[in-house]
């Protein structure tokens, strides 16, 4: 009941920031918003006892993330451009869109319901013998590391070559030798 | 803002502590939630904190690019290399049984090295990600791309 009522505050808490964005037009106070939104769906996930996740949230979505907007919002203007048309076809998108969203989720099982498919397939193998042949405790670390340790070395590598290839964009390495073709196709960019 | 007393000293006293954290969440990932994903945020929001406050240039010569660049792929490379070192002594790839005698203590020593890896990759990252955002200078840029 005690984590239904948190589940509720959280929701509204997340509902009323996702209105006050939509309707804020300062860029400062958006990116300020989405890093808090963040943070309530952290706590969301604490509720979860997804508390792995939930750290990865705080630091990334709610942390980083915003220092990242900050940083870029030095070269934005501080107001957001007023646009009074009225936009029927992408409210009627986000509308269709959004109803077939729940109509998918009236099919997913029960939260934390012991008989739905994703806990019948290797998660209680994984529960049950872990701590005996691996000694460690914490069962996310040890799918995360050990038992999946080839999908965790793949994300390594993405994050590696995501960083490279920001890198590589905002230093301007191109790789090649300075030459006048560059010139090319300049007056595009703004 | 490095003139702001309060920003100054409170940054000045949280430095270590982040750090010492990060290192918490790192090694103790075993134990409790964490590992080096989080670890590797926690560490470089430490080193974002001195930047932003002390400015970029200070931050610059703590750690400098070039160094935070090679520590993105030594971390990469140490989660590789644990596979390959597994692989040499005769298991599969990142079969951590085969880095000891004993199973047990070669899955522990399989998972810190390979964590330790994954948080060095995230945290040069991170921190590299965000010296280049905070020093992006468009004139520069388009000097560049010009050249």
């Amino acid at each position: 009941m005690a984590a239904m009522l948190i589940d509720i505050s959280l929701v509204g808490f997340m509902l009323a920031i996702a209105l006050m964005i939509m309707f804020s037009h300062r860029l400062f106070a958006i990116i300020v918003m989405s890093g808090a939104y963040s943070l309530i769906s952290a706590a969301m996930f604490v509720n979860l006892d997804a508390v792995d996740v939930a750290f990865t949230e705080a630091a990334v979505g709610a942390g980083f993330s915003t220092v990242l907007f900050l940083a870029a919002m030095a070269w934005l203007p501080a107001e957001e451009k007023r646009d009074k048309a009225l936009v029927v076809l992408p409210l009627m998108i986000c509308i269709v869109v959004g109803a077939l969203l729940l109509w998918g989720v009236m099919s997913l099982p029960a939260l934390g319901d012991p008989s739905s498919v994703v806990h019948q397939h290797v998660a209680p193998r994984y529960l049950a013998e872990s701590y005996d042949k691996l000694h460690i405790p914490n069962v996310v670390t040890t799918v995360l590391a050990s038992y999946r340790g080839f999908d965790t070395l793949g994300e390594t590598i993405v994050i590696f070559t995501a960083g490279i290839g920001v890198l590589l964009i905002l230093t301007g390495a191109t790789g090649r030798k300075p030459s006048d073709d560059d010139t090319k196709g300049d007056d595009d960019e703004k | 803002m490095k003139n702001n007393p309060v920003l100054r000293v409170c940054s000045k006293v949280l430095f270590a502590p982040i750090i010492l954290y990060g290192l918490y969440v790192q090694f103790h990932g075993d134990y409790g939630p964490g590992g080096g994903f989080q670890a590797g945020v926690i560490i470089a929001a430490a080193f974002i904190l001195y930047g932003m406050i002390f400015s970029l240039k200070n931050l610059k010569k703590v750690t400098p690019p070039s160094v935070v660049h090679a520590l993105m792929g030594i971390g990469a490379l140490i989660y590789g290399g644990v596979g390959v070192v597994t692989f040499l002594n005769g298991g599969e790839y990142l079969n951590y049984n085969y880095l000891a005698a004993d199973y047990a203590k070669g899955q522990h020593w399989g998972i810190i090295l390979v964590e330790f890896g994954v948080g060095l990759t995230v945290a040069s990252t991170i921190l590299g990600l965000f010296m280049a955002f905070a020093g992006f200078e468009f004139s520069e840029f388009k000097k560049r791309k010009r050249r």
